[in-house]
């Protein structure tokens, strides 16, 4: 005969019931409707972003279609066309725009062809460690003030600057300031905001995708044209976005190496300070609009915006 | 994939030549801060140190260091609440309009700053007639800094799924405690990034700044340009820039160290 010795549990004691706080009756009726929930994650930021930034936008936009009384410069707010219609047919603001263009993809081309050997080695060919040295070295020169940067291309691109006494043995000499000036320095500028998601994209390929590309007979050129590119193109689209619609907009970097020349920033800084004038201003403000969502409008598919 | 020798080598020498001629304008700048020349000739006929005395006398760029850091700082921290809150929203539900939503916090900083700049100015000053100051500095700075701070959440959102929230709920936790206890602590970090990148982003900005900063308000990046043509300014500004950029390793190491035991990018 044997007696089953009755499991000994130690003495409980009852968790006390939480106190019925506001606190807790929030909790409560939160954990029930994931929909409050979601509205009241939604509630501040939207109202921000929504009442400040889209609201400013849209009266941006509305302000493009009134006009500047001459006299008092008060603005009037009637409709007129006269704005958009000046900014899209005048020859003046079609070639600032066809430049400020030209020069963004310039500047585009030659960051996404810079960045592609950089990022390409620190993801595929550097060991962890060079890695993090490498995002390092290239993070740093963003902490610099972009003034200062743009300022000491200033300085590089002078007649008795450092590039032009560098290459004057070789019988070079600076190409001085102007478009050229402009494009060098915006890329110099930007091209952190490239390497950095091309890289980030490039460390997202499995390796084994690679070895199973290699395994069924694909070469290197093969694996890289077939594997690899595709599945960092929406991150290059991604860097492309930062670098085109960083030099649309810019008017700082062409005033202090572009000797004189303008972009469309210029002519929208030129119409709201000196000029006061703006209508204007927005009706030129918006072909970089028009021009970046049309870009944006175009990759959307790529999944780039989620490289961002 | 096999990647020659051959091909790693040229690669390497390519990475290191952009990196050099990167660094070339900062050294220009760490050199020129020493110069005799105050309008930064090179070579540099003979070396001082006498602008890095001028500059830690200077009443206007001590100043203008002060108002960049508050505004930086307010501005980080209010984003950093609503990139938070957003990220949850966004990672956590999925919901009628979410993507109309995900671009809305990419457009501060996909648009142009000189957009964000008038269409800001336009509705402080001619639409709701507030007049400018630093406040409106802020606004506008918090804006586009809620996208550094809710690229940083969501990533890291996205790594850390929910399960050990479900547990703590299951435990008997309320939503507070969990965030307390359990969700922030896994989120510290991104946050921290998110919060430094914002911060710097806003110490750094002048397009957007320029256009909505009142008449008293003068940040640095402000006082840069306002005194770098200037003849005998430009080399007090080439001494901030240094300081700047040596200053500035401490949150960039702090940032790779933290993602770096986390085993992340941020």
């Amino acid at each position: 005969m044997s007696t089953i010795a009755p499991a000994t549990t130690p003495p409980r004691t009852p968790t006390p019931p939480p106190r019925r706080t506001a606190a807790r009756r929030g909790s409560v009726y939160l954990s029930a409707h994931p929909r409050a929930r979601l509205a009241l994650l939604l509630s501040a930021p939207l109202f921000w972003l929504g009442a400040v930034y889209v609201v400013a936008l849209a009266l941006l936009l509305v302000t493009a279609f009134w006009t500047t009384d001459t006299y008092t410069g008060q603005i009037r707010t009637e409709f007129t066309l006269d704005n958009v219609v000046t900014v899209v047919t005048n020859a003046f603001y079609q070639g600032i725009t066809l430049r400020t263009i030209g020069i963004a993809l310039a500047v585009t081309a030659i960051d996404v062809a810079l960045a592609l050997p950089i990022a390409y080695f620190m993801a595929m060919v550097a060991s962890p460690a060079l890695q993090r040295t490498l995002v390092v070295l290239v993070l740093t020169p963003l902490w610099a003030s972009y003034l200062v940067k743009a300022f000491a291309w200033r300085s590089v691109l002078s007649s008795d600057g450092i590039l032009d006494w560098l290459l004057r043995p070789f019988g070079g000499s600076t190409p001085g300031y102007g478009i050229a000036a402009t494009i060098i320095t915006l890329s110099y500028l930007w091209l952190p905001y490239v390497i950095l998601p091309i890289y980030a994209g490039l460390e997202r390929v499995p390796s084994s995708l690679l070895e199973a590309s290699g395994d069924l007979g694909g070469r290197s050129w093969a694996t890289l044209r077939l594997v690899v590119w595709p599945m960092a193109l929406p991150a290059i689209i991604a860097g492309t976005i930062f670098s085109f619609s960083l030099s649309l907009g810019d008017y700082i970097t062409i005033g202090i190496v572009g000797g004189g020349a303008q972009m469309l920033g210029t002519l929208v800084y030129q119409d709201i300070g000196a000029a006061n004038n703006l209508p204007l201003a927005s009706a030129i403000a918006l072909i970089p609009i028009v021009v970046i969502f049309g870009y944006l409008f175009l990759v959307r598919r790529t999944g780039a915006l989620d490289n961002l | 994939m096999r990647i020659s020798l051959g091909t790693r080598v040229t690669l390497g020498i390519i990475t290191a030549v952009i990196l050099l001629v990167v660094y070339v304008p900062l050294l220009v700048v760490l050199i020129n801060s020493f110069s005799t020349s105050s309008s930064l000739t090179w070579p540099p006929p003979g070396l001082t140190l006498e602008w890095w005395g001028r500059a830690f006398r200077s009443d206007g760029a001590l100043e203008a260091v002060g108002t960049s850091a508050l505004v930086a700082l307010v501005s980080s921290a209010l984003a950093l609440i609503l990139g938070t809150m957003l990220s949850f929203a966004l990672q956590r539900f999925s919901f009628f309009g979410r993507n109309t939503v995900n671009l809305l916090v990419i457009l501060p900083i996909a648009l142009p700053g000189i957009i964000t700049g008038i269409a800001l100015n336009n509705l402080f000053r001619t639409i709701l007639g507030v007049p400018l100051s630093i406040w409106t500095v802020i606004i506008a700075h918090t804006t586009f800094c809620i996208v550094t701070v809710f690229n940083n959440a969501v990533a890291r959102l996205r790594r850390m799924g929910t399960s050990f929230e479900e547990a703590s709920a299951d435990l008997g936790a309320g939503i507070w405690t969990t965030f307390r206890l359990v969700t922030f602590p896994q989120l510290r970090s991104a946050l921290l990034t998110g919060g430094l990148l914002a911060f710097a982003l806003s110490f750094d900005e002048i397009v957007v700044t320029t256009f909505t900063a009142g008449s008293g308000v003068r940040t640095l990046p402000m006082f840069i340009i306002d005194n770098v043509a200037r003849p005998n300014q430009a080399p007090i500004v080439s001494v901030i820039a240094v300081v700047l950029v040596i200053v500035s390793i401490v949150p960039i190491a702090l940032a790779q160290k933290l993602s770096g035991s986390e085993q992340q990018r941020g």
